[in-house]
């Protein structure tokens, strides 16, 4: 039981700490709408500097700072494309979560559908040919043995 | 033995080469977008001339470098030697950009001591205390450096501390291609 609740205190004591890790500056906005894009922008814009977190995760100096840069450009009313545009033209299009749709990141979106279509078609292909196998008929002399090893082992089966 | 049983053993030897070649790129060096881009304008203040600028249309007409660096930072410390080496060798103008460091609260003149120590190779020190001429340029890390062409157009980017061979086998060379380019 001591054990258990060590680890208990144990977890508490990580995640406690974690989940309280991020800090978040508090902005005043003109409106709603205002608030509601800056922060979707900040969830779907990625921090350079530590990759796998957007900027809204990251309590990085330099994700601190593209927030600020996020909400004064929208605070001075630009749109959201242009917040993206400013950011693409600095760190390229890995500062988006969601990459644009281009020739270059064509593979990217078009890649997984392709490959389950794919799958997918094959499987059937493979169950398709499994089943025809199946239904291949039994010759006579082969039925006439199945019929002598069914009869022999029913009374084994009674019981 | 029939060859579709080979099929999965194929497929399993592509996955583990694209595995490989994923772990074989480094995911921090982002592709900077500004290579063959005019370089992006700053006019910040000098550190030792705080009334005077510098800008980046103060260096077009020369091959020049910058270097985004902080007292803060402990590789720009282990690149300080190196990076001195290249400017005094091939006489390349080079412009200091303190990064968030220099006026700031937490370090405050830090840096004048850190130039004062460790010598001050730089045509000029640009003092960005807000970092925002740092996003920029598109900032992920100190220490990063660039190399600019006469017209102003960026044409390379070292990110991370320069190293002695990356001096000699990249940044010396490149130079004097721009050199010879017309201006």
């Amino acid at each position: 039981m001591k054990r258990y609740l060590g680890i208990f205190v144990f977890l508490t004591v990580m995640f406690g700490v974690t989940s309280h890790a991020v800090q978040i500056e508090f902005h005043q906005f003109e409106s709603k709408e205002q608030e509601q894009l800056y922060l979707q922008l900040i969830a779907e814009l990625r921090c350079v500097k530590c990759q796998n977190q957007n900027l809204a995760e990251s309590n990085a100096e330099l994700a601190t700072d593209m927030r600020k840069k996020t909400y004064e450009m929208i605070k001075e009313g630009k749109s959201r494309s242009d917040v993206v545009s400013y950011m693409t033209a600095r760190y390229g299009d890995f500062v988006l979560y969601k990459p644009p749709f281009k020739t270059k990141t064509l593979l990217l979106w078009v890649g997984p559908p392709i490959f389950l279509f794919l799958s997918l078609f094959l499987l059937v292909k493979l169950i398709r040919k499994q089943g025809h196998e199946k239904s291949e008929a039994l010759t006579e002399s082969q039925r006439e043995s199945v019929r002598v090893a069914l009869d022999t082992k029913q009374p084994n089966q009674e019981k | 033995m029939s060859k579709k049983y080979f099929v999965p053993l194929i497929g399993f030897g592509a996955l583990v080469a694209l595995l490989l070649f994923g772990l074989s790129n480094d995911p921090k060096l982002i592709p900077s977008p500004f290579i063959g881009q005019p370089a992006p304008e700053f006019k910040l203040p000098k550190m030792y001339k705080p009334n005077e600028t510098i800008s980046v249309s103060d260096m077009k007409g020369e091959v020049w470098v910058l270097n985004l660096w902080a007292s803060w930072c402990v590789s720009c410390r282990a690149e300080h030697k190196v990076l001195s080496r290249l400017i005094a060798e091939k006489k390349v103008p080079t412009v200091g950009l303190n990064y968030k460091d220099y006026g700031t609260e937490d370090y405050g003149d830090d840096a004048l001591q850190w130039l004062a120590t460790l010598g001050n190779p730089y045509t000029a020190v640009a003092v960005d205390t807000k970092g925002m001429a740092g996003i920029d340029w598109g900032v992920v890390g100190v220490p990063e450096t660039f190399v600019i062409d006469k017209k102003g157009i960026v044409r390379y980017k070292f990110t991370g501390p320069v190293y002695p061979d990356a001096v000699d086998d990249i940044l010396i060379p490149l130079i004097d291609k721009l050199r010879a380019e017309a201006g």
